[in-house]
């Protein structure tokens, strides 16, 4: 690679003064300079016609008290004391909250539905089949609501509540669990289990350069099961076992105390999840299709088994085809995240460019500022995207 | 779902047309406007019933929507030529400074800030309301103050989810509201007991409740917890336009503390009184003063009634509401309605 860089650096730089690049870059300004006074006049206009108006414009209403309260709030925020500002910021975190959960769940369920799919078990691959076809094809909308009014409020009432083993209540207003209680003592074992984390992480690389070094294995799974768990516990336990839940006890309407997580949430959660695992499955069965057959025969020929084949030999090759459109399916999963609006689910938009907006009527601004918003979390995805796929690409030699 | 899109995209639409519109020139103008396109546009409710909504033949009843039949028949002698646009709580607001509507009538709260700053003004207070709770009867709860820690469904974007968190907040009560986009999913949720309670504008609680799978198991509680002064709405800087909206609120007032009724209008023309004489245009040029003819009352009352009887029909005693008069009697029987003269 070095070779080839330096190669091409010397006749780049001669272009550079070539009349038609001159031209072209020119061009290019001009364009920019269009595109940039398009908008700057747009936004002109905009504040124009709102004085024309009489309403009001700029971002003055940031710091005035927002006065409406929240379901579900990750950070500190009360109708009385909080401002419109800190209600975006509660209604951000909601979005990121249920978005990358459910990035994870579809994810998981995704790669094993795809794997699935492909199995050379009949029934296996084709409930799976079955799955990919019916959820893929039905709007994501009306499985929401399907989620939200037919599924969680057909739940028991809450004097009916069901009683979770361990101290829960499972009823139409949530599920809510023993809320655990740290106590003082409880960071040495946090602080033993986090040393034993790192300590595992540079075991596993060390293990995995001399098996690339020498072709010998070291066998970490055990020392990583002491070192993880076995030892943390002994510490836990040696300080007195400092964990206490506090549990949620029926109340005169709601469920008092504990860890509460609302319908609205489970429903736009389980949404999210089961539809974009079902375009997950398809992009990992392509991924894998993809990786000729003449790799899984040379692995069954080295003597590998099924499972480190697919592991070892054919993930590899396929996360190379997998990750750019899984990426799309994240950035889809994360805009669709705004149908919360639909169940009420106080995410960005029903907080922002619903209670706010329409407390403040001010459109332009909150639009504008929850477009950026979403621009920017789908940049940052793609970003993080990009990188993973660097790193797992394979390294050709 | 159409709903939730058309709220954003209502709100995309007035961001686009602020950006590279130029504001209408007609700033001066909606009643030309009006009459050249030969109907009003009537932003009303569209689901809360004795206030706005379609019957089911279609054709669109309630408080509200006679009060734009009422500005109609003024305008065109014809109280159809009247498109009602429904609007959620939501959108109602830019769909007015947009341009879309030509006049709110949708139980919309009167308040400083929405006055000072949205670019809308209110033309008369034509409803006093107030905000209630309903709550299911087998919780056996008598009073809003022995709420603590209920859930309440509440829908977004009104006075009602900020008056909701001030009640609870001055009483020392926990609160857990769970805010719908609109009024149809609040009412389902309250219905499918998500919620302990539902809370709106007192006179929209006896409106839902009729919606409800078994109206009679639900109750009103007693107490009143804002003042909601409902208003028509239009845009401001049209002051023109903004005075037929509001004389028109006036004129069915008034008729009704003359006792100028739909039935008696033609024989009231011949009355010796003075102010009846005024209001129906057979003395003075109080019409043409505003751009429309002289008998421009006659023709509202023609119409709708006056304004006891557009209250009885739509939320009243003639209607599955009930709702009584209240603060809603004329100012002569205890109430607020006080008709500004007409002279």
């Amino acid at each position: 690679m070095a070779e080839i860089a330096k190669a091409s650096a010397r006749p780049r730089r001669a272009r550079w003064l070539d009349a038609r690049q001159l031209g072209s870059i020119a061009t290019q300004l001009a364009l920019l300079a269009v595109v940039g006074g398009l908008f700057y006049a747009a936004a002109v206009n905009a504040a124009r016609n709102l004085a024309a108006a009489h309403i009001a414009s700029g971002f003055g209403f940031w710091n005035n008290t927002a006065g409406f309260d929240i379901s579900q709030t990750l950070i500190a925020y009360s109708s009385s004391a909080s401002t419109f500002g800190r209600a975006f910021w509660v209604g951000l975190l909601n979005t990121l909250l249920v978005a990358s959960i459910a990035i994870v769940f579809a994810t998981v369920l995704g790669f094993t539905i795809g794997i699935a799919r492909l199995s050379r078990n009949w029934l296996v691959s084709h409930l799976a089949g079955g799955y990919v076809e019916l959820i893929r094809n039905v709007p994501l909308l009306l499985q929401l609501l399907f989620w939200y009014n037919a599924v969680l409020k057909s739940l028991p009432e809450l004097h009916g509540s069901m009683t979770l083993p361990g101290g829960g209540f499972f009823n139409n207003r949530g599920l809510f669990l023993p809320r655990p209680q740290f106590g003082e003592s409880f960071r040495f074992a946090l602080i033993v289990f986090l040393l034993g984390l790192i300590a595992t992480l540079v075991l596993g690389l060390w293990a995995r350069r001399r098996q690339d070094r020498t072709g010998k294995r070291f066998q970490i799974r055990w020392i990583a099961l002491g070192l993880i768990v076995v030892v943390p516990a002994l510490v836990f336990a040696a300080s007195g076992s400092p964990l206490s839940f506090s549990f949620p006890n029926l109340g005169r309407f709601n469920v008092q105390g504990g860890v509460e997580i609302l319908p609205e949430f489970a429903a736009l959660l389980f949404a999210l999840s089961i539809y974009t695992a079902a375009f997950i499955a398809e992009v990992v069965r392509a991924g894998l299709l993809a990786v000729p057959q003449g790799q899984t025969e040379a692995a069954q020929a080295l003597g590998l088994p099924p499972g480190a084949t697919l592991r070892r030999i054919v993930i590899p090759q396929a996360m190379r085809v997998i990750v750019p459109p899984l990426t799309s399916q994240y950035l889809n999963l994360i805009k669709n995240s705004s149908l919360a609006v639909a169940i009420g689910y106080p995410d960005l938009v029903q907080v922002f460019t619903g209670s706010v907006l329409f407390i403040t009527g001010q459109a332009v601004e909150i639009v504008a500022v929850t477009m950026a918003v979403y621009l920017a979390i789908s940049l940052c995805t793609s970003l993080l995207m990009n990188w993973y796929g660097h790193a797992v690409g394979i390294v050709e030699r | 779902m159409s709903k939730v899109m058309k709220r954003v995209a209502t709100a995309l639409a007035f961001a686009l047309i602020l950006a590279f519109g130029t504001q209408a020139a007609s700033a001066q103008a909606t009643l030309k406007a009006v009459q050249d396109r030969g109907q009003l546009v009537c932003g009303a409710n569209g689901t809360l019933a004795g206030f706005g909504r379609p019957d089911p033949q279609g054709n669109w009843v309630g408080f509200d929507v006679d009060f734009c039949r009422a500005i109609a028949a003024a305008i065109f002698n014809d109280p159809t030529k009247v498109k009602f646009v429904p609007l959620t709580a939501a959108n109602r607001i830019t769909s007015l400074q947009s341009g879309e509507i030509d006049v709110l009538s949708r139980n919309t709260t009167w308040t400083m800030s929405r006055d000072t700053s949205l670019g809308i003004d209110f033309a008369a207070v034509n409803y006093y309301d107030g905000q209630g709770f309903m709550v299911r009867k087998a919780l056996k709860v008598n009073s809003a103050l022995e709420l603590n820690d209920a859930s309440v469904c509440v829908q977004q974007g009104t006075t009602t989810e900020l008056n909701l968190a001030d009640y609870f907040r001055a009483n020392n009560m926990t609160l857990k509201s769970v805010t719908f986009a609109t009024a149809d999913e609040a009412v389902k949720a309250y219905d499918t007991a998500r919620c302990d309670s539902y809370t709106t504008d007192s006179s929209g609680l006896y409106g839902e409740r009729l919606r409800l799978t078994d109206p009679s198991s639900n109750i009103v509680l007693p107490e009143i917890i804002s003042k909601e002064p409902l208003s028509p709405a239009v845009r401001q800087g049209d002051d023109a336009w903004e005075d037929i909206v509001r004389w028109t609120h006036y004129a069915m007032v008034n008729a009704e503390e003359l006792g100028v009724t739909q039935k008696n209008v033609d024989d009231m023309m011949k009355s010796d009184n003075p102010d009846i004489r005024r209001l129906l245009g057979a003395e003075g040029k109080f019409g043409s003063g505003m751009g429309l003819t002289d008998d421009w009352a006659v023709r509202i009352i023609k119409a709708v009634g006056n304004y006891g009887e557009s209250f009885e029909a739509n939320v009243g005693q003639g209607s599955p509401l009930k709702i009584a008069r209240g603060l809603n009697a004329l100012w002569t029987k205890g109430g607020l309605q006080y008709g500004i003269p007409i002279r």
